[in-house]
């Protein structure tokens, strides 16, 4: 399992995300960036959509993280709120699919670039790598 | 409107066995508004059994469509657009659009992705609760607009049973004792001699205890 690069996909607000994406693809990497993972931006939480990150994994991925503003410090109000509500359905629909619900991650960060948001994506990468590749990969 | 809930997703994969091509057909009426069958629980529903088969090893293909109901014939009809290009149809109306398409289309197999659960409103966002029962011999006009059919557990019809609890039903102090709203309504209207008037031995064939009901409308049959 050594050569296991997972696929990490990130879903982000405009918030979260402007300044991660403002640095280079490789000043994201040489801060920590897993080499699979990589950045879905929506212009906020609350546009997410469930069969959006279902489709995620369909499509491959390993794992997903949602971020979005602190709960209470949503640009839009209520974005960051939905979008946790939207990864905790997933959540379920993993578990009904027999897939483990860590799969997927809801996180609240500021605005602007913190290393929490690398920290986020290492993470997701450490826990699937101890799980593995999704279950549901290999030709669609 | 309809109330309905998806079919845990294993239900739901067996009942459809190894069909390779399926039709998910959503409803834009009722089950759009409740969130249990519109464009977007299609969608959804697309995704998960394309996971759940592809973790099987038995990949499936999925045309995703809605149609404006599910309920009415001209509707229906636009579903021979598809034919010979699946295996079997999974309908996210409630149970009359499973039963309009069974009827209409005697050679399709077609299977229910929701249960369908009440006649029921939204209470809040995400919330909807069950308010008539559709019995086909309407009492509201003398209990305060409230429904003793479908929201007294034991529907019953002439004043509460005796087990609430402040003004909580007895199964459960989470459900208001309906024969106690009903007092409070009259009441507050100045109707509560309303309550003494005496309801008559109730005659269930309207609501479905004398076999399955019709409406006609003479007016409308030509
Ligand atoms: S088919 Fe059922 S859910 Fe759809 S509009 Fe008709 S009654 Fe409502
Ligand atoms: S407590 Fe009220 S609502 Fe509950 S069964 Fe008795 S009369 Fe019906």
């Amino acid at each position: 399992m050594s050569d296991f690069t997972p696929n990490i996909q990130v879903f982000c607000c405009h918030y979260t995300s402007q300044q991660a994406l403002s640095v280079s693809p490789e000043g994201l990497r040489a801060d920590g960036f897993p080499a699979g993972a990589s950045i879905n931006r929506v212009v906020c939480g609350g546009k997410l959509k469930v069969s959006s990150l279902l489709k995620a994994f369909e499509d491959g991925a390993d794992g997903v993280c949602v971020v979005a503003c602190p709960e209470d410090k949503c640009h839009n109000l209520m974005g960051s709120q939905r979008a946790a509500k939207r990864a905790g359905a997933v959540k379920k629909v993993l578990a009904e699919l027999g897939l483990e619900a860590e799969r997927i991650s809801m996180h609240h960060l500021e605005r602007g670039f913190h290393q929490e948001f690398v920290t986020v994506a290492q993470e997701m990468e450490q826990r699937v790598k101890a799980m593995g590749p999704s279950p549901i990969k290999g030709e669609k | 409107m309809i109330v309905a809930e998806r079919k845990p997703v294993d239900e739901i994969l067996k009942m459809i066995g190894g069909a390779k091509r399926v039709l998910i057909l959503g409803c834009r009426g009722c089950v759009s508004v409740c969130s249990a069958g519109g464009e977007r629980e299609v969608e959804i529903l697309a995704s998960m059994l394309k996971v759940g088969r592809k973790k099987e090893g038995k990949p499936i293909e999925i045309i995703e469509a809605s149609l404006v109901r599910q309920c009415d014939k001209e509707y229906i009809d636009s579903i021979d657009q598809w034919d010979g290009q699946f295996d079997a149809i999974l309908s996210m109306a409630c149970g009359v659009g499973v039963n309009f398409i069974a009827n209409l289309r005697p050679m399709v197999n077609v299977y229910p992705a929701v249960n369908t659960s009440f006649f029921g409103g939204s209470a809040e966002q995400g919330v909807w609760s069950e308010q008539c029962a559709g019995c086909g011999d309407c009492v509201l006009h003398v209990t305060g607009g409230l429904c003793p059919v479908a929201r007294c557990a034991k529907s019953l019809m002439n004043g509460p049973c005796g087990g609430s609890q402040d003004g909580r039903c007895e199964i459960h102090r989470d459900v208001p004792c309906i024969w106690q709203s009903v007092y409070e309504k009259l009441n507050g209207l100045g109707r509560q001699e309303q309550m003494l008037e005496l309801a008559p031995i109730r005659d269930w064939r309207s609501a479905g205890h004398g076999g399955p009901r019709t409406a006609v409308r003479d007016d409308l049959t030509v």
